[in-house]
């Protein structure tokens, strides 16, 4: 295909042509970054928590008033006694549950180095929650010791594996030690290969969204009201439900907490209800975008079809064929999409540039610009094939009219 | 004249239907878009206090020995600190703020509790903040300063508890105490919940819940720390607290302090009393950062805790791309559309029209084209915070359109048509009426 008189062609309407191509350009840089911040988001959404969700609910009372060893006690044993129940056993919180308390961490008792979310969880609950350990060796028996206040000041803990990286980078975490403020001290026995926090993407950032820290405690003063229980995934919606009834009898005093007792699914499901719609709000605006864009073609090439039904005419009169005339119009949209791509990705990257400085996003990742750029060039194809197919139905004896 | 083009306009637009279609549509579809997420961002940045809102300060001071004066204080401040400057009463008026949560029940009706946040506050909170009452009034400086069991409910617990009739007199249970209402507020919704914001800085653009309702219960502040021992949330601890949920002796901060200064002496006097105070508690030993302390006023405090959510902010931005490509497009169609009339304008110039003539018609039919798409964006604005208003987040109830930005869809969709069509314009009255006149 000769391009030479197509582009003497388009410098003849500068203006429509140029008006197409920044339009196409705009386009590509919107679409390049709202497909990459779908992405992130789709990617936090399927983050892997760490816990056996299927099988796991929480049952959260508020009670602030309540004598707090018996409270467990009885709440335990009643959970206990329902129907399918498989274990029971007193966390703080759970994966997509209310956040429980972050920390910050420091190795020399004077630089803080991450803020993990800090687990809390009672004698079976690693069992309970199906923790995967990765490294290391479960809690002893006497590591479950009550506190006053938080966790004893010398607790061995598990933390997740990107905590360890964070923390330590390239050596093994199993027997180092970390600290919060300079009272309580950490040693790592165990590293599990998944735990996330209650809002992973969320306060701390996508980074952070692992970064998690499981520590033994009794049930008492400090771990209180909140229990993870275990059954069956098919049981598990009317276990809850008993679940529920039964823990609000044994603890006539305290108050149930609807929006926490439910199952990890659900809670999972809820935490990720913001960034679901957000997603589907960039795909309708992806898809409107596109829209918009191949209207604004169509109209176009109409217009310029039926400017040139003279100049087509003659064309065929002098030997075109059909093939002839619909590839000129394919190749004239394909220059000016080409045009507008290539402006489109530079503006991709300033636009990434511009988010990630204010919204703390990643950098667009290289493979998006050419995706783009072969999406517009086929939606740019699409729409201009019905007028450049209207084009090519022109017959050669408009040639000898005089319009 | 105008009217003339009025009607040249709509002939023009019925002679091409499609290409009219597509205009309107990327009009429509631009602005909606871009309304819909400009009034959700107009809500949620808005001045939660109009007309007061540069009276109102909030101050703060380091009493964290371990910070250094380069670090920004905390967002909260600690017990004695707040007590003291509160006490002081140098400010016109000034409220202590701190919530918390317990168990809350209708002794009378027997219903089973629920829990609710409870305000605890002092008595100038209610005329500060110019909040409105439905039934009753606030609580007096004496009513604080005895730490009386009184409290004020919100509209909502009125119409759970009462069914909204004059609950004033009625006997509240919180937690283990009896209290009296003496106070029901009308529906009150400040957007955001600014007396409770803090911590902006960390929530890494996660900021829906700043748009939360209001407590459902208000207590004199010191009857509050009586009621709710042991149940308050520290914002930070610089050590360990002695005992969980109580407070008042340990080193971390968890109160909030608002002012009211009607007059910009007496917000230099009280950034002066603040220093002053900073340098007497150093002085004292129990600061080390005397410097580090700050007065922002209600709208700077909001702006540092940045607390547009950042999703609304990318909407935002993200709708006004969005609008520029419409822009474009209708940039394209509208010289379509006006040069494929060449020939006629070619008549009308040869007939004597000026070039002014074509250009007003000319952009005349850009704005009949840019207000059809306003009506059309308008619809489908509404059709957007409808949708927003079925999303899970705190300032859901709050997207609805308001008379300004009912107004601005119009202004931007004529705007952006009129803008659209200023290029087309100029190409379509530079035609040559002869070279016209000859192909036709």
């Amino acid at each position: 295909m000769d391009f030479a008189p197509i582009l003497a062609a388009l410098r003849r309407h500068r203006t429509a042509t140029l008006v197409i191509a920044l339009e196409i350009a705009l386009a590509c840089a919107v679409l390049c970054n709202a497909c990459f911040l779908i992405a992130s988001r789709i990617g936090l959404m399927q983050i892997e928590s760490g816990v056996d969700e299927s099988s796991l609910a929480l049952v959260k009372l508020d009670c602030d008033d309540c004598n707090s060893s018996d409270l467990n006690a009885r709440v335990m044993a009643a959970l206990r006694a329902v129907p399918g129940v498989q274990s029971v056993a007193a966390v703080n919180t759970l994966p997509f549950g209310e956040r429980a308390g972050d920390n910050g961490v420091t190795i020399d008792r004077e630089h803080y180095v991450a803020v993990p979310h800090f687990y809390l969880g009672g004698p079976g609950a690693a069992e309970t929650l199906g923790l995967h350990l990765a490294e290391g060796q479960p809690f002893q028996p006497e590591d479950f010791r009550t506190g006053d206040v938080w966790v004893p000041a010398d607790t061995p803990v598990w933390i997740s594996r990107t905590l360890a990286e964070k923390l330590w980078p390239g050596q093994s975490a199993l027997g180092k030690e970390f600290w919060v403020t300079d009272k309580f001290h950490f040693r790592v026995v165990g590293v599990l290969a998944h735990l996330v926090r209650p809002d992973p993407g969320g306060t701390r950032g996508s980074g952070a969204a692992e970064w998690s820290v499981f520590a033994p405690m009794a049930p008492g003063k400090v771990l209180n009201g909140s229990y993870a229980i275990r059954a069956a995934p098919a049981d598990l919606p009317r276990v809850l439900r008993e679940a529920r009834e039964a823990a609000q009898k044994a603890a006539p005093e305290a108050v149930l907490d609807l929006t926490q007792s439910r199952t990890v699914s659900d809670l999972r499901s809820d935490f990720f209800r913001p960034s679901r719609s957000m997603a589907g709000m960039l795909v309708g605006v992806i898809v409107a975008l596109l829209l918009v864009t191949a209207l604004g073609i169509v109209g176009l090439a109409s217009f310029w079809v039926q400017q040139r039904r003279k100049q087509i005419g003659i064309r065929r009169a002098i030997g075109a064929t059909r093939q002839d005339i619909l590839r000129y119009f394919q190749t004239e949209n394909f220059l000016i999409v080409t045009g507008g791509i290539a402006v489109g990705l530079a503006m991709a990257v300033v636009l990434n540039a511009v988010l990630m400085k204010f919204y703390e996003l990643p950098r667009l990742p290289v493979a998006y610009l050419p995706i783009s750029a072969v999406v517009l060039w086929l939606l740019g194809q699409l729409a201009v094939l019905g007028p450049a197919l209207r084009a090519a139905a022109v017959p050669p004896v408009v040639a000898t009219r005089s319009v | 004249m105008f009217v003339y083009y009025l009607d040249l306009a709509f002939r023009s637009l019925r002679r091409n239907t499609m290409l009219t279609a597509l205009m309107v549509l990327a009009i429509a579809v631009g602005i909606g878009a871009s309304m819909t997420t400009l009034t959700v961002t107009h809500l949620l940045s808005g001045d939660p206090l109009p007309g007061r809102s540069q009276h109102i300060f909030y101050p703060q001071v380091d009493p964290d020995p371990k910070r250094t004066d380069d670090k920004e204080p905390y967002d909260k401040l600690d017990y004695q600190s707040a007590v003291d400057l509160w006490s002081a009463h140098r400010a016109d008026r000034q409220a202590i703020v701190v919530d918390s949560r317990l168990k809350l029940s209708d002794p009378a009706s027997g219903a089973p509790p629920i829990m609710a946040m409870m305000l605890s506050t002092t008595a100038d909170f209610f005329p500060m903040f110019d909040v409105p009452f439905q039934y009753g009034a606030g609580w007096s400086a004496q009513d604080d300063a005895s730490r009386a069991r009184v409290a004020v409910i919100s509209a909502d617990l009125n119409q759970k508890l009462f069914a909204g009739a004059n609950s004033v007199g009625r006997t509240l249970r919180l937690r283990n105490s009896d209290v009296r209402i003496v106070g029901v507020l009308k529906p009150w919704r400040p957007s955001p919940q600014f007396y409770m914001v803090a911590g902006g800085r960390f929530a890494n653009g996660d900021t829906a819940d700043y748009y939360s309702k209001t407590e459902d219960v208000i207590t004199p502040f010191f009857t509050g720390l009586d009621i709710n021992d042991g149940s308050f949330w520290q914002f930070t601890c610089w050590s360990l607290p002695a005992r969980t949920g109580h407070l008042q002796d340990a080193p971390c901060v968890w109160l909030g302090l608002w002012v009211q200064l009607d007059n910009a002496a007496k917000v230099a006097g009280y950034r002066r009393f603040v220093a002053d105070y900073a340098a007497q508690q150093k002085s004292l030993g129990r600061f080390t950062h005397a410097g580090n302390a700050r007065m922002r006023s209600l709208m700077e405090w909001l702006d540092f805790n940045g607390v547009v959510p950042s999703d609304v902010r990318l909407q935002t931005w993200l709708s006004f791309a969005f609008l520029t490509i419409c822009l474009f497009n209708t940039v394209g169609l509208l010289l379509a559309k006006f040069l494929r009339r060449s020939g006629e304008i070619g008549v009308r110039r040869a007939l004597g029209a000026s070039r002014a003539a074509v250009f007003a018609q000319c952009m005349v039919e850009s704005a009949v084209i840019g207000l059809i798409g306003g009506l059309f964006g308008l619809l489908l604005t509404l059709l957007g915070l409808w949708l927003v208003r079925q999303q899970p987040v705190a300032y859901a109830d709050l997207a609805r359109l308001d008379v300004p930005m009912f107004l601005l869809t119009f202004a931007l969709a004529v705007g952006t048509s009129v803008l659209a069509g200023v290029l087309p314009a100029l190409r379509a009255c530079r035609v040559a009426p002869a070279w016209q006149l000859k192909t036709l």
